[in-house]
C-alpha cells in the first residue's frame, strides 16, 4: 500500500476542511482526487506532504506516519503544489539544478525519469522560468518534482490554467511515469481528466462521495440521461425546472443533462411541454453517463 | 555539504538578480556614508556673523580681526543699531552677533571693564551654543594676551581639552552611527525579506517537503549576508578612513571581530522577524519600525543616552546597537583593546544567542 489515509479530518479557525476521510492508493497507481475548488484537495495533499498534521485521524506514505516519520516521507516524494512555486529569477536550468542539489542527486543521474518532459522545455533552458508559458511552467515543475526519483508523486491541480493540448500531453506523461512504478495521487476540477486514472476519488466539502475504478462510477448511475436541445437554452431550462416529473437538470456543454423521476419516461410528452411553453426546434436524445453527471447525482 | 553550497548558490543568483536589493546592499551604505560625512553636519566652519561696532577703536578692531582670521568665522556684515538685528537674523544666513559698546577702548583703560554682547541664533539650538563657545575661547586668549604683563594675584585659568577629537569633527560619531545602522538594515531587513519571500511565492512548501533541513534552509540565507555585510563594514571603514581622516586607534582586528558578532547579531533578529511575519511586506515594516527607529534614536548615536529619562535609558539597555557603538567608538577613537569592551561584547554576545534560540524555537517545520 503506497497511500493509506484513515479517518483523516481536519478543521481550520471556522471552516471544516476534511471530514473523516478514508482511502487507500495502491502502489503504482494513478489516483485521481476529483472535486470543485474549497472541497478539500489541497488540505488533503498538505497532509499527506507532512506541511499540516491532521486534527484526527492517521496517514502513511510509502509506509512512513506523516507525523512521526515526516523526515523520511520528505525525503522519498515529489510534491508539485497548486500555485507555480519555483524560482522566478532562476533559469531553467538552474532550477532544475537547484532541485537536484538539495535532493542530494544530479540532473545525469535520473535523466531517463525526466527526459520525456524535459526535452520539451530543454530548448529554453536558459530563460527565467517566470517568463515561461503556463504549459511550459508546469512541464518544469514536474521535472523539478521528479529529479530526484520519489516513490509518491503528489500532484496538486497541475492542469489548471494549462491550454487543452498541453493538458493532453501533461496526462501522457503521467501515464508514462506510472509505467515506471511511481504511486502518483493527482488532483483536478476537470471531470474529464478523471477518466484517464485508475481510480478515482469524488470529493466535496471535505467528504468522499464515493471511490472506484472511473468505468464503476460511470455505470453506478442510477438513471438514465438525455440530451436536450432547443433554440433558447436559458428558457429551456427554467421550462424544465417547471416540469413536474424532473429529476435533475443542468447545462452541459451545449446541452441540458436531464433525468426523470419515473423509469417509464416518454420524450414525446416532454416534448410536447416544452412547446406549450413556447420553446422551437426541441431535440431529446439519450446519452452516454460521465463522471461528470454522476459528481452532479452524489453532490446533490 | 553540496546541499548547502547548492542552496547558497541558489541565494547569490537571487541577490545579484535583484536590482533593488543590490542597490540597498551596496549604494545606501556609500550613500549614507557620504551624507553624513559631508552634509549632516554640526561642526563650525566659517559661520557668517555680523558685527555691531559702536565705539569703532583700536581694540575692537583687533577683537573683530582674531575672530575673523579664525577659520571658524567670517565677518560677512557691519550692521549701524540693535533696530537691524531682527532683520538680520530672519534672513537666516548670519547666526551670531557680536555688539560691542560705546566707548569699548575707554571703558576698558578707565574702567578695567567693558563688554561685548553675544547673540546667536538658536534655531539650532547645538550651532548656537559651539559658537558661542568659541567665541568666548576667543576672547579669553585675548584677554590673557592683554593681561599678560599685569600681576594679577589669584587667577584660575581652566585649559580645556577635547580628548579623543579635540576638533570636535561630527564626522568620527557619525561613522559608527552610519555603520550600526547600515548593518543593521542590511542584515536584518535583507533576511527577513528573503525569508519570507520564500513563503509568499510558496517555494518554502516545496523546500519544507524536502530533505533540506530548516536549519539548513536558514544558515543558508543568511550566510550570503554575513559575507556581503562585511564587505560592507570593510567599505564604512576604508571610507572614514581615506576620506573622513576617521583614525582607528585601536587593533582592526578587534574591530572586524565584534562587527562579524553585531552581524550576526543582527541577523539572528532578521530571522526572528520572518518567523512572525508571513509577507515581504510585513517583514519590512517591521524591520523598518522596530529595528531602525530605535537604532537611530535610542542607540545614543544622534541623542545622548545620559540625557534621555530614565524609562528610555533602560529601554536602550535592550537595544543591541548602543553596545556595538560603545564598543566601535572605544576601539576606532580610544584604542582600546577587549580588555576594556568585553563587559559590552557578552551583552551583544549573549543576546545573539537569545534570538538564535528563540527563532528556532519559533521556526516552523510545517505550514502551521
Amino acid at each position: 500500500m503506497s497511500i493509506k489515509i484513515e479517518h483523516i479530518s481536519k478543521s481550520f479557525e471556522d471552516v471544516t476542511a476534511l471530514k473523516d476521510i478514508s482511502f487507500e492508493v495502491n502502489e503504482g497507481e494513478l489516483f485521481g482526487l476529483i472535486g470543485p475548488d474549497g472541497a478539500g484537495k489541497t488540505t488533503l495533499f498538505r497532509i499527506l506532504t507532512t506541511l499540516l498534521i491532521a486534527d484526527n485521524g492517521s496517514a502513511t506514505v510509502a509506509g512512513y506516519d506523516a507525523v512521526n516519520n515526516y523526515k523520511d516521507i520528505r525525503n522519498h516524494v515529489g510534491y508539485m503544489p497548486g500555485r507555480f512555486s519555483l524560482y522566478q529569477d532562476l533559469t531553467v536550468e538552474e532550477n532544475l539544478e537547484f532541485f537536484a542539489t538539495i535532493f542530494g542527486t544530479t540532473i545525469e543521474e535520473n535523466y531517463d525519469l525526466i527526459k520525456d518532459i524535459y526535452v520539451q522545455i530543454e530548448p529554453f533552458k536558459k530563460r527565467r522560468a517566470g517568463k515561461l508559458s503556463g504549459g511550459m511552467k508546469q512541464k518544469l515543475a514536474l521535472s523539478c518534482a521528479l529529479i530526484h526519483k520519489p516513490k509518491v508523486l503528489f500532484l496538486d491541480e497541475p492542469t489548471t490554467g494549462v491550454d487543452p493540448v498541453s493538458r493532453k500531453e501533461f496526462w501522457e506523461m503521467l501515464k508514462r511515469l506510472q509505467q515506471k512504478g511511481i504511486t502518483i495521487l493527482v488532483s483536478t476540477p476537470y471531470m474529464d481528466e478523471a477518466a484517464l486514472c485508475d481510480r478515482i476519488a469524488l470529493i466535496q466539502d471535505g467528504k468522499i462521495l464515493e471511490i472506484d475504478t472511473p468505468q464503476e462510477i460511470v455505470k453506478h448511475y442510477p438513471k438514465k440521461i438525455y440530451d436536450i436541445k432547443a433554440d433558447k437554452m436559458y428558457e429551456l431550462i427554467l421550462s424544465l425546472n417547471t416540469y413536474e416529473h424532473n429529476h435533475s437538470v443542468y447545462p452541459f456543454g451545449e446541452f441540458v443533462h436531464y433525468t426523470d423521476q419515473r423509469d417509464d419516461f416518454n420524450p414525446t410528452e416532454l416534448i410536447q411541454f416544452l412547446e406549450d411553453k413556447g420553446l422551437e426546434n426541441i431535440s431529446i436524445q439519450p446519452t452516454e453517463v460521465t463522471i461528470e453527471d454522476t459528481f452532479m447525482e452524489l453532490a446533490r | 555539504m553540496k546541499r548547502f553550497i547548492g542552496f547558497i548558490k541558489k541565494e547569490f543568483y537571487h541577490i545579484f538578480r535583484d536590482r533593488r536589493s543590490l542597490f540597498i546592499l551596496f549604494g545606501m551604505p556609500i550613500a549614507q556614508i557620504m551624507l553624513f560625512g559631508f552634509a549632516i553636519t554640526n561642526e563650525i566652519n566659517n559661520v557668517d556673523i555680523a558685527i555691531l561696532d559702536k565705539s569703532k577703536d583700536a581694540t575692537t578692531k583687533e577683537i573683530v580681526n582674531k575672530i575673523s582670521s579664525s577659520k571658524y568665522f567670517s565677518n560677512r556684515e557691519a550692521i549701524e543699531n540693535e533696530a537691524e538685528i531682527a532683520s538680520v537674523f530672519k534672513k537666516g544666513k548670519i547666526k551670531a552677533i557680536l555688539i560691542f559698546e560705546n566707548d569699548f577702548n575707554k571703558k576698558l583703560i578707565k574702567e578695567q571693564r567693558a563688554t561685548i554682547q553675544i547673540i546667536t541664533d538658536a534655531t539650532d539650538p547645538n550651532t548656537a551654543n559651539t559658537i558661542s563657545n568659541f567665541i568666548n575661547s576667543i576672547l579669553q586668549k585675548y584677554q590673557q594676551e592683554i593681561n599678560k604683563d599685569i600681576k594679577i594675584v589669584y587667577q584660575i585659568i581652566p585649559q580645556t581639552q577635547m580628548a579623543y577629537n579635540a576638533e570636535l569633527k561630527s564626522v568620527f560619531m557619525f561613522v559608527p552611527g552610519v555603520m550600526t545602522i547600515i548593518l543593521m538594515l542590511v542584515s536584518a531587513m535583507m533576511t527577513s525579506i528573503s525569508i519570507t519571500k520564500e513563503k509568499e511565492l510558496g517555494t518554502m512548501e516545496i523546500l519544507l517537503v524536502s530533505p533540506i533541513r530548516p536549519f539548513q534552509v536558514i544558515i543558508g540565507k543568511v550566510f550570503p549576508y554575513i559575507f556581503l555585510s562585511v564587505i560592507n563594514a570593510i567599505v564604512i571603514i576604508v571610507l572614514s578612513i581615506f576620506i573622513f581622516k576617521m583614525p582607528v586607534r585601536g587593533s582592526l582586528f578587534l574591530l572586524g571581530a565584534e562587527s562579524i558578532l553585531f552581524i550576526i547579531n543582527a541577523l539572528s533578529l532578521g530571522i526572528l522577524i520572518s518567523t512572525i511575519s508571513e509577507t515581504q511586506q510585513t517583514a519590512m515594516m517591521i524591520s523598518l519600525m522596530g529595528l531602525m527607529l530605535p537604532v537611530i534614536l535610542l542607540s545614543g548615536f544622534i541623542f545622548p543616552i545620559a540625557s534621555m529619562p530614565l524609562p528610555l535609558q533602560v529601554i536602550s539597555n535592550v537595544i543591541p546597537a548602543k553596545w556595538f557603538i560603545i564598543i566601535l567608538k572605544g576601539i576606532m577613537l580610544k584604542g582600546i583593546g577587549i580588555t576594556l569592551v568585553w563587559k559590552e561584547t557578552l551583552i551583544l554576545l549573549g543576546m545573539t544567542v537569545f534570538f538564535i534560540a528563540l527563532s528556532i524555537k519559533k521556526y516552523k517545520i510545517r505550514l502551521e
